[in-house]
């Protein structure tokens, strides 16, 4: 079974995100860029079934701006097999919509046949949690989200997911999507001898107009704002002092 | 104008709370249609026919609707979507999975979390963990909405909408249920509740963070926690408060041990009181706090319970 693996690059999640006086975005000149955390967890994830056996072929893909190469390279230098790099926009500070991306993916799919797609649950930078499921619904997929525990089986796969009443289980036919979430595995680093070896793995480079796919978003940003702030209060110097002021100032006990 | 709102519905009760809030943002955009959708949905209709300002009430009673499972509630509301410009439901880990499958189905975008309306094609959402708001303007003819709940106040009771079948398209077999596993408490529901005692990795061990419960009870609050006391097993997932977990915003939140990261400001900086405990004078956590103690917490917490 092939699996195929839709990497994201996305500002690192140390990073304090600047948002741009003029309001037309946030500030991505000079900023530590990385995979997005949960789609290092679903390479992470589509490496180990690799491993056990259960894949035969990691392929990443990421749809973006060329400079998604490194986010593929460091996906290859885990262990991926192949990577796939759809170009759908030139200037950095461009996102493509989960739609446009899930209809690029389901073009992938087309071509590759995979047996599963792992995606991550949610983008760091959009928090949009939302491409897994659309490419799943394009696809006529089964779909499991936030998923905690993957257990192939057979034709099937068995998913715990992560919901907000606890966990559920769940068992979808393949091939399907299964978005991943935090607690899945922890991914490896990538050993320096295998990043040499990832600069040696194949890296296919396409357009989204390759695969007929108009990526005008849907959404225009119509502007960009800090968050209302909140300020530091007091410090306190007791247990009693505190109760005192959450009784008495606050009014909240 | 006419929207479609998606009531939470978990084992054939009506998530009011939940429901209430994004019905509160669903009625800006106009006559607002609540669909309960179940193996069994009666009661949770029922429940929503009398919240204020409903103009009608659809239930969907099939098998395959049972478990919210995504693939038959999305082909559910599809087949329901033409009568209406807005298709809205809270953003709750059901409505998350259910709507990007709905609006893909669709041909649309999926507007996720959003925190405010300003008209009825342009929304508000944080994106970066909050750390920014982005004004959106949608060009689709139908708009499919997840509403970040703890930024909208519940609708009143008091309604009477009149309650009416609808047919559920056949099964389609993707999936099947398998398992829930719920822990059942007597605390208030985490997004809900007034008062939330959250503990991070400074608790130490899953022993300790009974601790942290214990000072819940005293309060009648919800439990909530830090990813890493999640990832540690000091508390279960579902109490995980941030931009990757829930979203609150009680009158009073209490970090007990949590540094502060801003994946979990996410979850909690829009609370009405936040009150921080930490050993570390310079946590982050503090830069938000209206109430700092610099204290040990095996010191601070056992003292609050007792003087409470
Ligand atoms: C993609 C992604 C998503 C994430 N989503 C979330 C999320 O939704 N929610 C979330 O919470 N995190 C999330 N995180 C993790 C986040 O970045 C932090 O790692 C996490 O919040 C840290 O948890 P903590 O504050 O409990 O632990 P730490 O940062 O280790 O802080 C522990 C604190 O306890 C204090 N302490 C220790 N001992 C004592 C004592 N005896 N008395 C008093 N204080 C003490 C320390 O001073 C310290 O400040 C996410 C991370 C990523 C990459
Ligand atoms: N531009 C992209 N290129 C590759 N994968 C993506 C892209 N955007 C989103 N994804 C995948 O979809 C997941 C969810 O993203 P989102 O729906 O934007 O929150 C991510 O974790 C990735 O796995």
């Amino acid at each position: 079974m092939k699996v195929l693996v839709p990497v994201k690059r996305v500002i690192d999640y140390n990073v304090k995100v600047r948002v741009r006086a003029d309001g037309s975005g946030v500030d991505l000149a000079n900023v530590k860029m990385s995979m997005n955390p949960f789609d290092e967890i679903a390479v992470e994830e589509a490496i180990r079934l690799k491993e056990k056996g259960v894949a035969d072929e990691v392929v990443v893909v990421s749809i973006g701006v060329k400079q998604a190469q490194e986010t593929l390279r460091t996906a290859l230098a885990m262990g991926a097999d192949r990577a796939i790099l759809v170009v759908a926009a030139d200037d950095v500070h461009q996102d493509i919509e989960p739609l446009a991306v899930a209809k690029i993916l389901a073009k992938v799919v087309e071509e590759e046949k995979p047996g599963l797609v792992l995606c991550g649950k949610q983008a760091i930078d959009n928090d949009m949690n939302a491409t897994g499921q659309m490419l799943a619904a394009l696809l006529g997929w089964a779909q499991a989200t936030f998923a905690s525990e993957l257990k192939v089986e057979g034709d099937t796969a068995l998913v715990t997911r992560e919901v907000d009443g606890g966990l559920q289980t769940i068992k979808v036919k393949l091939p399907a999507v299964v978005t991943v979430d935090l607690r899945l595995n922890e991914p490896r680093y990538a050993s320096l001898p295998n990043i040499m070896k990832a600069k040696k793995k194949p890296l296919e480079e396409k357009t989204a107009a390759d695969y007929g796919v108009d990526v005008t978003p849907r959404l225009t940003v119509v502007k960009t704002s800090e968050p209302e702030g909140r300020k530091a209060g007091v410090k306190v110097g007791s247990v009693d002092e505190l109760i005192q002021k959450l009784k008495e100032e606050a009014g909240v006990l | 104008m006419a929207v479609l709102l998606l009531g939470e519905v978990t084992d054939g009760q009506l998530a009011v709370d939940a429901t209430a809030k994004a019905l509160t943002a669903a009625r800006k955009l106009g006559p607002v249609t609540i669909l309960c959708a179940g193996a069994k949905a009666a009661d949770a209709a029922a429940e929503a026919a009398k919240l204020e300002g409903v103009e009608k009430v659809l239930v969907a009673e099939d098998d395959s609707l049972g478990h919210r499972l995504a693939e038959p509630t999305a082909a559910l509301i599809v087949a329901l979507a033409k009568d209406y410009t807005h298709i809205v439901a809270p953003a709750t880990t059901d409505a998350k999975n259910i709507l990007p499958r709905v609006a893909a189905l669709l041909d649309v975008m999926v507007i996720s979390d959003v925190s405010g309306i300003v008209d009825a094609d342009t929304f508000e959402r944080p994106i970066y963990a909050g750390n920014a708001i982005q004004t959106v303007k949608s060009s689709d003819p139908i708009k499919v909405l997840s509403i970040r709940t703890s930024t909208f106040d519940p609708t009143g009771q008091g309604g009477s909408a009149p309650i009416e079948k609808v047919d559920v398209p056949a099964a389609t077999g993707l999936s099947e249920w398998v398992e829930d596993k719920v822990a059942a408490s007597d605390r208030p529901e985490l997004t809900s509740a007034k008062i939330v005692v959250s503990g991070g990795r400074g608790v130490g061990s899953k022993e300790n963070f009974e601790m942290i419960e214990k000072l819940a009870d005293k309060l009648g609050a919800a439990v909530g926690a830090s990813r890493a006391a999640v990832d540690s097993g000091y508390a279960p997932n579902d109490w995980q408060v941030g931009q990757t977990g829930k979203v609150v915003a009680p009158d009073l939140y209490i970090a007990v041990g949590i540094s502060g990261a801003i994946q979990h400001l996410a979850g909690m900086k829009d609370s009405k009181v936040i009150v921080a405990i930490n050993k570390d004078e310079e946590a982050p956590i503090f830069q938000v706090a209206d109430y700092g103690l610099v204290a040990d917490l095996f010191q601070a917490v056992p003292e609050l319970i007792e003087k409470l």
